[in-house]
């Protein structure tokens, strides 16, 4: 073997192997863009229509018209306790159907139902919820807060069954060596692996339906989205924008608080 | 006393890790059970409280048959067989007092397990067995603050609240240091004759087994191949048993953790 007229060279190797595959994907990729850009309506002349009305409007905005602060914080109440109600709800709720779609913990026809409930709460964005809601109950606070419950449910149970899942086995078979039953067992060898998660997982939810509430609000689940969605509707571009400043501000100092008191909790 | 006949365990259609196993422990003897990994020592143990089904044969506990027990019958049985853990398996984000109780689980109502009213009785009997071993000043402690000694020794008086009638313990030492198994080994060994229990020990530790207990039992391939006392325990059943060092191929793979995981989840608990 001689080593000294070769030298050894060494390159990472693709991705993909095949390289008909790999070039081929890229291709389709380009072609597919290609087509889709071409083939889409925009409108080149709306748009370009559309630009200065877009200027009007953020400059009817400002500045920001803080002057009825009584109808804001009225909204944000609103918002606010939707949050809090809904969270508080769908943590509660999302517990047992998280321990249903568990799969080492609940026989299988249970499980298929839990997951069934997290799977068709999660398919729907908030917004399409909403709406429904909405129709069956009727503009105002307690659409949102049902919107916001099912929001809950889906996420905090998902990711809380997905926890159970990987609980440490052990644990639980000592406790039922000891001659518990199911609940008990539930409550000693589950709860306390899960609760870091659970906690920080409703900090998470408040956080999110926060948000989520001044966005059903606008299809009409109560709240500050609806004092937006009025605002946009009576040209008052200085009331929306200030609107609009508070809800970040909010956003912030709630994901502050959440971050800090999750910190701490690990 | 506990009596093994013909108990025979497979999981799912692999060859049976058990093959007719006959074993009866009396009084309060300590038997050690030895074997490679996969003999079958583990499988043995978890039949006794039921963690793992048998497939056929008969376990009896002072004349009360366990195989095919159901529901609150099954969990009647269960706390009367103590099990410790090579793992410890502590809860441990609950206190040291919190797991101690835990062995009372079977005993208490769901009312005084959530709220931690035990009765008086309980509480009096946990301060006694920790003072045993040398533990009641963690009584407030977080179990994962402790080191591994000191959490198998939980982890034994949790299965001494029990008020056993039989104390299996699966590798209790296998966790831990020389030093701290040696002592375990002796809190077992004395435990055994104050509280008159009989212990099996599942152990890989030969001279441990053999320093401690007055019965060596040796598994291979799922069936018993060895039955006696430790001064007969020599070379050639040590060969026996694990195989002379070039025949260590021929022990077949340790179920994988995951399905004895998942063996369990079609019975709720």
């Amino acid at each position: 073997m001689n080593r000294s007229d070769t030298p050894r060279t060494w390159r990472k190797p693709p991705f993909i192997a095949n390289p008909l595959l790999r070039y081929g994907i890229l291709a389709v990729t380009a072609t597919y863009l290609v087509w889709a850009f071409a083939t889409l309506p925009f409108n080149w002349q709306r748009i370009a229509e559309g630009l200065p009305r877009s200027a009007r409007i953020f400059g009817g905005g400002f500045p920001p018209n803080f002057s009825r602060v009584d109808l804001l914080l009225t909204g944000f109440i609103e918002s606010l306790q939707i949050a809090i109600l809904a969270t508080l709800l769908g943590v509660a709720l999302s517990i047992p159907f998280a321990i249903m779609a568990a799969r080492n913990i609940a026989p299988l026809p249970v499980y298929l139902l839990g997951r069934a409930v997290i799977i068709v709460s999660r398919s729907f964005h908030p917004v399409i919820v909403a709406i429904l809601f909405v129709a069956a109950v009727g503009f105002g606070p307690l659409a949102g807060i049902l919107t916001l419950t099912l929001y809950s449910i889906g996420f905090v149970g998902k990711l809380l069954a997905e926890e159970i899942e990987e609980i440490d086995w052990g644990q639980v078979e000592a406790i039922r060596a000891a001659g518990a039953g199911y609940l008990a067992t539930l409550i000693y060898a589950v709860f306390p692996q899960i609760l870091p998660r659970q906690v920080g997982l409703s900090m998470y939810q408040l956080d999110s339906n926060l948000r989520a509430s001044a966005v059903v609000g606008i299809v009409g689940a109560g709240g500050i989205g609806s004092t937006l969605m009025n605002a946009f509707g009576r040209y008052d571009y200085d009331f929306a924008f200030a609107i609009l400043l508070v809800i970040i501000a909010v956003i912030l100092v709630s994901e502050g608080i959440s971050g800090w008191v999750r910190k701490r909790l690990w | 006393m506990l009596e093994i006949s013909q108990l025979t365990k497979r999981y799912g259609q692999d060859d049976p890790v058990l093959t007719g196993l006959d074993l009866t422990v009396e009084g309060n003897s300590v038997v050690a059970i030895v074997g490679a990994s996969g003999a079958g020592k583990s499988t043995m143990l978890r039949c006794i409280n039921r963690l793992v089904e048998p497939t056929s044969g008969s376990i009896k506990l002072n004349g009360h048959e366990l195989v095919g027990l159901k529901g609150a019958e099954l969990r009647r049985a269960r706390r009367r067989i103590g099990m410790v853990f090579q793992g410890f398996n502590l809860i441990d984000r609950l206190s040291v007092m919190e797991n101690v109780l835990a062995g009372r689980l079977g005993y208490v109502s769901l009312f005084q397990a959530v709220t931690r009213r035990y009765p008086q009785a309980d509480i009096e009997r946990a301060f006694q067995l920790m003072e045993r071993v040398d533990i009641a000043h963690y009584a407030n402690k977080r179990a994962d603050e402790l080191s591994g000694g000191e959490r198998q020794r939980v982890g034994v008086v949790r299965a001494l609240m029990q008020e056993p009638e039989v104390l299996l313990a699966d590798e209790p030492t296998a966790s831990l240091d020389p030093r701290t198994s040696e002592q375990i080994m002796m809190l077992l060994q004395s435990l055994a004759s104050e509280l008159s229990l009989p212990v099996l020990i599942n152990i890989h530790n030969v001279s441990q087994a053999k320093t401690y207990t007055e019965r060596i039992v040796g598994l291979r391939h799922g069936k018993m191949i060895f039955d006696g006392r430790p001064a007969d325990f020599t070379s050639d059943a040590l060969d026996a048993i694990y195989g002379g060092i070039e025949a260590a191929q021929d022990e077949p793979p340790a179920p994988p953790a995951a399905t004895r995981k998942h063996e369990a989840p079609h019975e709720p608990f």
